[in-house]
């Protein structure tokens, strides 16, 4: 137990991992602020307001509390009690698809939403490709009093209707983007095209661990609750207290830096889920796009690629530059998973243990199946794996697919 | 790395014209929108432009308004790219020196010193980098003067005055100042901001300032070179473009708007 990860010393973390990346949001090579000078006050802004805020206790309060008593934090950590006995290993879940909208996305939503407030914005803008973050900044908006405006590509709308109708009851603008793919890159782009035009008034509230700086890093910094809970929780639930294998989906990968940000320190080897569709880290190369310099799949002249996935969430062609980093100083070890290996994990990890998982975190699930049932994870191996969402919104898709 | 330099130099070609009284028209074309899309580059030198702004289509044009988001996607379905684009001008005569306008991944990934002897060597003298704002221009700086490319920074009406100052002691050629808080795109009139950053920016620099988006007709020309040293216009063109006017339609009216402008400072 805990012995794998022991024995590679080249896995032994650097010190000073996943911190404050300074005033140039560099993460090694990555990271950085590239968006049009129009938009550099704005981003220096909320980079001022949110180290302020950080090291306030006052603000910490305010969203530690509605951490726990709206959004039901901390979330349970359950034990995979059929599909550990199945693949001869301790499965433990990180149980996000209980929080409040069903998925992670809200900790950090509520997290920008009250540093929006602090700042005197009275209007959230989004971009969404699932949905989720796009609902949860719907819910933080109604919440706290403030406009949302939610930017979603055509096609994701198509097959997220339901969130799409969620967002509506909540009282935000859904804006359909239709250039581009029509999906979350292109939503995106609308998102920040949009914002130049409100600085004054509207806050970006976006979604993952991308753009430009701060966002990269105060996202993570949003999203480390999860990490942090994950391992005062694995402490109690394992002998060794610190998991061999600590694995989550990446899109963007804001589920995974907040889980990763709690075990950097430790022994424990990071694995970033990817889609085989969208395989940014595996299949992509330098890339600036969205405010930072990180990976992103692009063809031979240099153009962006859409991603293809059938989670919306990871139809991303690029990641999150922290990612990039912990992927070049191998730290973290970036993996990809097929359309259909996630479809049977929904299935499997739905029967085995009575949840439903969201299509995006089902992708690191599936990559724990194969890798336990082909001899990777060696037997007995304690795997914390956050599960990042819940699957009711992927009910369409499912259907789809059973067609 | 040398860099074959050809034709006139962007900054004293557009300082004398200045300096002699003239105001300054930049066109813009998305480059390889259509197959004759160096045509329209003629006419616009034709008409009467001081330099010519080549779009290099990105597939994320974060700056970009509809207008030219369609153009750029219209380019890239038709397979263009950076090599070709640059092939194509190798080849054209213009006689007057060219400005690229494109995103930094495209300028980033060949590296900053390729990316800038290949402009050289196409006969491009200026380049504006949108989304690369002066806090990031890392080695690019140094490699566009290397290749005598001048690297034209951009100016918004919510830069700072220090930034103000830093960008017009670093830009090289001119200083492209953004009119409005958006992306580029047709307006109505030309914005309030327009005049309060020329006028600040021509107090920061003695570069030439040339005012760019939402300058669509001549009388918004007019306007704007009453307050800046000139104009670029973009989407007015290329929506024209894009309805399929032809070179010498889109030239006209390019046309109209020098003359505009030489009437209304002669």
């Amino acid at each position: 137990m805990g012995t794998v990860a022991a024995q590679s010393p080249a896995l032994l973390p650097a010190a000073g991992l996943m911190r404050d990346p300074g005033g140039t949001g560099r993460f090694g090579e990555f990271g950085g602020r590239f968006v049009p000078e129009s938009l550099i006050p704005a981003c220096a802004e909320v980079e001022e307001a949110f180290r302020q805020a950080w090291s306030d206790a006052g603000f910490r309060q305010d969203l530690d509390r509605l951490l726990a008593v709206y959004a039901g934090r901390p979330t349970a950590l359950t034990p995979a009690w059929s599909l550990s006995a199945e693949l001869g290993i301790t499965l433990l879940l990180k149980r996000e698809d209980l929080a409040h909208t069903g998925s992670h996305k809200i900790n950090n939503v509520l997290g920008q939403a009250l540093l929006a407030r602090r700042m005197g914005r009275t209007r959230l803008i989004a971009e969404t490709g699932a949905g989720q973050h796009g609902v949860a900044t719907a819910t933080a908006a109604a919440l706290l009093g403030l406009g949302a405006t939610v930017f979603m590509g055509e096609k994701d709308m198509a097959r997220q209707e339901l969130n799409v109708h969620r967002m509506r009851v909540l009282g935000a603008e859904v804006v359909p983007v239709t250039s581009g793919s029509r999906t979350l890159k292109d939503a995106t782009s609308e998102a920040m095209r949009h914002w130049v035009t409100c600085v004054d008034e509207a806050y970006y509230c976006l979604g993952s661990v991308m753009g430009p700086h701060p966002y990269p890093w105060m996202v993570r910094e949003f999203q480390r609750v999860i990490g942090t809970e994950a391992r005062a929780q694995c402490a109690t639930e394992l002998p060794a207290a610190i998991p061999d294998y600590v694995v989550a989906c990446v899109g963007g990968g804001s589920n995974a830096a907040g889980t990763f940000a709690g075990f950097a320190d430790t022994t424990a080897q990071l694995i970033g889920v990817e889609a085989a569709g969208g395989a940014a880290i595996a299949d992509g190369r330098v890339a600036v796009m969205h405010g930072h310099r990180s990976y992103a799949v692009q063809d031979e002249h240099g153009q962006i690629l859409e991603a293809e996935s059938i989670a919306a969430g990871l139809d991303y062609p690029g990641v999150g530059p922290e990612h990039a980093h912990l992927h070049d100083i191998g730290r973290a070890r970036y993996v990809t998973v097929t359309d259909d290996e996630v479809l049977a994990a929904v299935r499997r990890l739905a029967r085995a243990e009575g949840i439903l998982p969201a299509l995006e975190s089902a992708h690191a699930v599936a990559w724990v199946i194969r890798a336990a049932e082909g001899g990777e994870l060696p037997p007995r191996a304690t795997v914390l794996l956050t599960l990042s969402g819940r699957g009711d919104k992927d009910t369409a898709t499912l259907l789809e697919v059973a067609r | 790395m040398t860099a074959t330099i050809s034709g006139t130099a962007l900054g004293p070609h557009l300082r004398r014209r200045r300096d002699a009284g003239r105001k300054l028209l930049a066109p813009y074309l998305t480059g390889g929108v259509r197959a004759d899309w160096t045509d329209y580059l003629l006419a616009y030198a034709e008409a009467g432009a001081d330099t010519i702004e080549v779009g290099l289509p990105f597939s994320e044009p974060v700056v970009d308004g509809p207008t030219v988001q369609e153009a750029s996607h219209l380019a890239l379905r038709r397979g263009a790219n950076v090599r070709d684009i640059l092939a194509d001008l190798r080849r054209v005569r213009v006689g007057i020196p060219l400005t690229v306008m494109t995103y930094y991944h495209l300028v980033q990934r060949e590296g900053a010193e390729v990316f800038c002897a290949n402009l050289a060597g196409a006969g491009v003298r200026g380049l504006i980098v949108p989304d690369l704002p002066v806090d990031e221009l890392g080695t690019l700086e140094r490699a566009a003067t290397a290749a005598g490319v001048d690297l034209v920074l951009v100016a918004a009406p919510s830069s700072t005055p220090a930034r103000l100052r830093e960008i017009g002691t670093r830009s090289r050629g001119f200083v492209y100042a953004v009119s409005v808080m958006a992306p580029t795109g047709v307006r109505d009139e030309l914005a309030d901001t327009a005049g309060v950053l020329a006028g600040q920016l021509k107090q920061a620099t003695d570069l030439p300032v040339l005012l760019g988006f939402g300058i669509a007709t001549p009388a918004h020309a007019v306007a704007g070179a009453h307050v800046a040293d000139g104009v670029a216009v973009g989407s007015a063109l290329m929506r024209a473009v894009l309805d399929g006017e032809s070179p010498a339609q889109v030239g006209a009216r390019v046309a109209a708007m020098r003359d505009a402008l030489d009437r209304a400072y002669p």
